[in-house]
């Protein structure tokens, strides 16, 4: 009983965690400018990281969380990079 | 190592199936925001949702299911929920300024004066678009 409704909240979690995904990069493709696309791309990888973290709940392995450790600390360097880019013209000066 | 969903009580799996789905539902909400709100300055606010409540709600799901599943306090997730939220307000900040700084290099939009000068920004060379 308590597996079919983890489960069952784990899937329902992925399809919206996935349709989030979807959303954001129908705006990083399409957005105005650049600053939409690079928020576009933050919050791509927030969401896949949920993503990952979701379905490590859903296997029980705990291998997941280290995988969505990395895509937070090398998503924020990145996204730090590229509005540094936005700023300046140039990353390092 | 591996936890099977079977092996937890039902009222741990029904506060786990809660904070999940609480999570993912307002991750999604922020991302609707997002696609729909019409300019750059109200856009910014809506994927916070996913980076506040969103990140909560499976963190506290995750660090539930691993404690009760493994009979042991499991709260290496609260890791990434506090590297999320301190960073978040600093990237979306930077973003909102390199935005304002690019508007008013262009004199596109009705964005406010810079404080404390009367006359505009100088045009210097920024990239457009």
């Amino acid at each position: 009983m308590s597996a079919i409704i983890v489960l069952t909240a784990v899937s329902l979690a992925q399809f919206m965690l996935a349709a989030a995904m979807a959303i954001a990069s129908i705006r990083m493709f399409r957005g105005p400018r650049a600053q939409d696309r690079i928020i576009g791309l933050d919050t791509l990888y927030i969401n896949a990281m949920l993503l990952l973290v979701t379905f490590g709940i859903g296997t029980g392995r705990v291998i997941y969380f280290e995988a969505a450790l990395v895509i937070g600390m090398l998503g924020f360097v990145a996204t730090v990079a590229l509005a540094k880019f936005l700023m300046r013209g140039e990353v390092i000066e | 190592m591996m936890h099977s969903a079977a092996d937890i009580p039902l009222w741990a799996a029904v506060v786990v199936a809660f904070f999940l789905l609480v999570g993912a539902s307002l991750t999604l909400i922020g991302a609707i925001g997002f696609l729909r709100l019409p300019t750059f300055y109200e856009r910014i606010h809506a994927p916070t949702l996913g980076t506040s409540w969103g990140i909560g709600g499976i963190m506290l799901a995750s660090m539930i299911f691993f404690s009760i599943a493994s009979s042991r306090p499991v709260l290496h997730e609260i890791l990434i929920g506090i590297f999320v939220t301190v960073t978040t307000p600093v990237t979306f900040m930077l973003l909102a300024r390199a935005a304002l700084h690019r508007d008013r290099a262009e004199r596109n939009g009705n964005v406010p004066e810079k404080q404390g000068s009367s006359e505009e920004a100088e045009p210097d060379s920024v990239p457009s678009a």
